[in-house]
């Protein structure tokens, strides 16, 4: 007998039955939020902490935090669950993923959601340099939370050893160069054992080059996304500066340099000087044997960085109710005082003015002066590249970059084909 | 799939019901069958042979984006790859790499089993250690070599320093980039191919060694004539095996170049997961993933058909 045999499912056809109907009297509004990081870890716990803060101050929304890997791996992750239809609610990606983000047509903006004067405040309480890249179109579509920009670390101990002042970075390409001659250390075959500096050019070099750029007063991209400026001559003369660094100057070891493993390069003391993010600085604080300094990028034409790092995105298919529930988090999660947390416990920029005047942050800069070189640089700081199709683009100028370091291509040729791919890539989009 | 055989025949000597039911016996033993059949089936048409369908037919449509929809444009996206140089960059590349890493994999790994087959000191040891490569997933592989090749300070520098020779930035310069790699994937695979090797030549009868000795054959005559021979089919085995992981395997170049020095070490899969997973380009993906299929069904094919017949089966 069929019955015979399946009666024996009953109870748990029963009990699973119940189970989802129970689920959906409770209505609880569970959101799930993706966030860029491996699990385990200090950061993991930061954030586990605020959702289970922000459960208890607003009952009846549930927040699922997601650990989804890095950066790359979370925006896979989010964007193939968004094509099987069942994306996520709340999303940490790059500032930079804005486009790709639109043109797939995965996120909604903020702006409908800013009902109260208060929201609308809220919206322009950050830096505006971060929101040129959470902003297209008269649209806001990221709120910036892990923010970053490239800052120069160096070492106070090879300074005083190669007879310069410990306490003053090279402010200007000039100096830059002129000190990294003192600074690298030959013996009397040719063979390096200290570098002067290293400015990382493996897997993202475009993001470190906009600090070059910058300073040399030129932009690489359209506010719209929709047009590129590799081939100008101002951008030509920054890689040429670049390139220069490793093969006329020989300060910096030739060749692509390990994003990374260049931390490490200063740790061990093979490089005195090294360009990184921001983000490194509570690993550097940690990890560095020697006293060390956090100094803006070296000036030029102007003075300049990019910014990087993470915003909010709120993805589409929500219902209103989930929407304004996802909105709530976010706000929550950028107010001064958890922006200054977040800011002490990573190394990121906390991301709006207020949260630098609240206590907790006024006693860590003071004993900690470095936390605010970065803040201080944002005066001067540019939008990350991001254009439509943008992981393309950035490949094209990538490519280019790591040509011209290694020697295959002048800078010249090397940004005039990459802004020739760049036109070809971005066409559709004129 | 081939352990699912015995364990399907296996099941059904006890389970001969049908027959008592009466009606065809045939038509019930056939039903059976493909009942036996359906599990392997469905797993193999769900992940193996649907997904190969589906990539094909996309690669004649457009890639979907936001509200536009796939279109058909036939072989727009083959004229592309064409005219792209990244693909024939990574195709190169690979092509290097597989010819590479292929034969020094092999003859290493058989190397290290004739060497770990004999009677030495420390013979457990070394059969460790040769095959302790083939334990660790590869990320570990790469994260351990990416500080081996670390300028300066990395392994590999400290022990040329030694002898006087510079540093060298062994994965930034698009010279040595590939090179690097291979030597990890060698690394990587020759212990575990070692493994067969050592099976198949523990099974080897030593009446052949005693008989070649009295005959008064060299060991090298001995090796060429008799051992590598019946060798062979092993060898099949492990060629194959090195072929696949040779286009499969791109974990290294994540970690440790991304591809880079401008493309010098990008893999013609390395290429397809960032077209498809980086640029969201799924049917230029699909196009790429077509050749790379069509490429391992061709080579896979020459070897079940040219060197099969070649090779002497016990």
């Amino acid at each position: 007998m069929f019955y015979a045999r399946v009666k024996w499912l009953i109870p748990i056809v029963g009990a699973v039955t119940m189970a989802l109907t129970s689920g959906t009297i409770a209505k609880d509004i569970e959101l799930s939020f993706y966030y860029p990081i491996a699990v385990g870890g200090p950061i993991t716990k930061i954030i586990d902490n605020d959702a289970a803060a922000f459960e208890k101050e607003n009952p009846g929304i549930k927040i699922h935090a997601i650990y989804a890997g890095t950066y790359q791996d979370t925006l896979v992750k989010a964007l193939t669950a968004f094509k099987s239809g069942a994306p996520p609610d709340i999303a940490v990606l790059l500032s930079t993923d804005m486009f790709s983000l639109i043109d797939e047509d995965a996120i909604t903006p903020f702006d409908a959601l800013l009902s109260t004067d208060d929201d609308k405040a809220w919206a322009k309480s950050f830096y505006p340099a971060f929101m040129e890249n959470s902003q297209t179109g008269g649209k806001t579509w990221g709120i910036p939370f892990q923010r970053s920009t490239v800052v120069m670390y160096w070492n106070k101990d090879a300074f005083k050893a190669a007879g310069l002042d410990p306490d003053k970075a090279p402010d200007t390409w000039d100096e830059l160069v002129a000190d990294g001659g003192k600074l690298t250390k030959r013996d009397a075959v040719g063979n390096v054992s200290q570098w002067a500096i290293e400015i990382p050019s493996s897997g993202f070099p475009y993001w470190l080059f906009q600090g070059l750029t910058t300073a040399n007063d030129v932009r690489l991209m359209n506010q719209a996304g929709t047009k590129t400026y590799f081939d100008k001559p101002g951008v030509i003369q920054a890689l040429q500066f670049w390139v220069d660094l490793s093969r006329k100057d020989k300060i910096q070891p030739e060749g692509t340099i390990e994003w990374g493993t260049t931390p490490k390069d200063f740790f061990e003391r093979k490089t005195a000087i090294m360009w990184t993010t921001t983000g490194n600085l509570t690993n550097v604080r940690s990890n560095a044997g020697f006293p060390f300094g956090v100094a803006m990028l070296p000036a030029h034409q102007g003075r300049g960085s990019p910014t990087g790092g993470g915003n909010f995105y709120l993805f589409k298919k929500m219902t209103d109710e989930e929407r304004n529930a996802a909105f709530k988090f976010v706000k929550w999660m950028t107010t001064p005082e958890r922006a200054a947390d977040w800011g002490i416990a990573t190394g990121y920029i906390a991301v709006r003015p207020d949260a630098w005047d609240t206590p907790v942050m006024k006693k860590y800069v003071a004993d900690f002066p470095a936390a605010a070189v970065a803040r201080d640089q944002l005066k001067y700081a540019v939008a990350e590249l991001s254009t439509h199709d943008n992981q393309r683009v950035t490949k094209a100028l990538n490519d280019g970059i790591q040509a011209a370091l290694s020697g295959t291509k002048t800078p010249e040729q090397a940004m005039k084909d990459a802004q020739q791919e760049a036109v070809r890539i971005l066409r559709p989009y004129q | 799939m081939l352990a699912s055989k015995p364990i399907a025949v296996a099941a059904a000597a006890p389970l001969k019901t049908p027959r008592t039911r009466g009606g065809p016996i045939q038509l019930s033993a056939h039903i059976y069958g493909w009942l036996l059949l359906l599990p392997a089936g469905v797993l193999l048409v769900t992940f193996t042979h649907y997904p190969a369908v589906t990539t094909i037919i996309d690669s004649f449509f457009s890639t979907p984006k936001g509200h536009r929809s796939a279109v058909f444009i036939g072989r727009d996206n083959y004229q592309a790859m064409l005219d792209d140089p990244v693909f024939w960059r990574a195709l190169g590349n690979n092509i290097v790499y597989a010819t590479s890493v292929i034969p020094l994999t092999i003859a290493l790994a058989l190397l290290m089993a004739i060497l770990i087959n004999g009677k030495i000191v420390g013979r457990p040891f070394l059969r460790l250690s040769f095959f302790t490569p083939t334990v660790l997933p590869m990320i570990a592989v790469a994260n351990i070599w990416l500080f081996f090749y670390s300028p300066g300070y990395g392994l590999l520098d400290q022990i040329l320093s030694v002898f006087g020779i510079a540093t060298h930035n062994w994965l930034g310069n698009e010279h040595t980039a590939l090179a690097c790699l291979i030597v990890v994937a060698v690394w990587k695979d020759a212990g575990f191919f070692m493994i067969f090797y050592l099976a198949a030549l523990q099974q080897m009868s030593p009446q052949l060694a005693e008989a070649a000795a009295i005959e008064g054959a060299s060991r090298w005559y001995f090796f060429r004539r008799v051992t590598f021979p019946l060798l062979m089919p092993t060898t099949l085995f492990v060629l194959i095996n090195a072929i696949i992981n040779s286009f499969r395997l791109i974990d290294h170049i994540v970690v440790m170049t991304q591809g880079g020095p401008d493309n010098t070490t990008a893999l013609l899969l390395f290429y397809i997961y960032e077209v498809g997973f980086k640029f969201w380009d799924t049917a230029y993906a699909a196009t790429l993933t077509v050749v790379l299929l069509a490429l391992l069904a061709v080579l896979a094919l020459g070897q079940f058909l040219l060197l099969d017949r070649r090779i002497h089966y016990q």
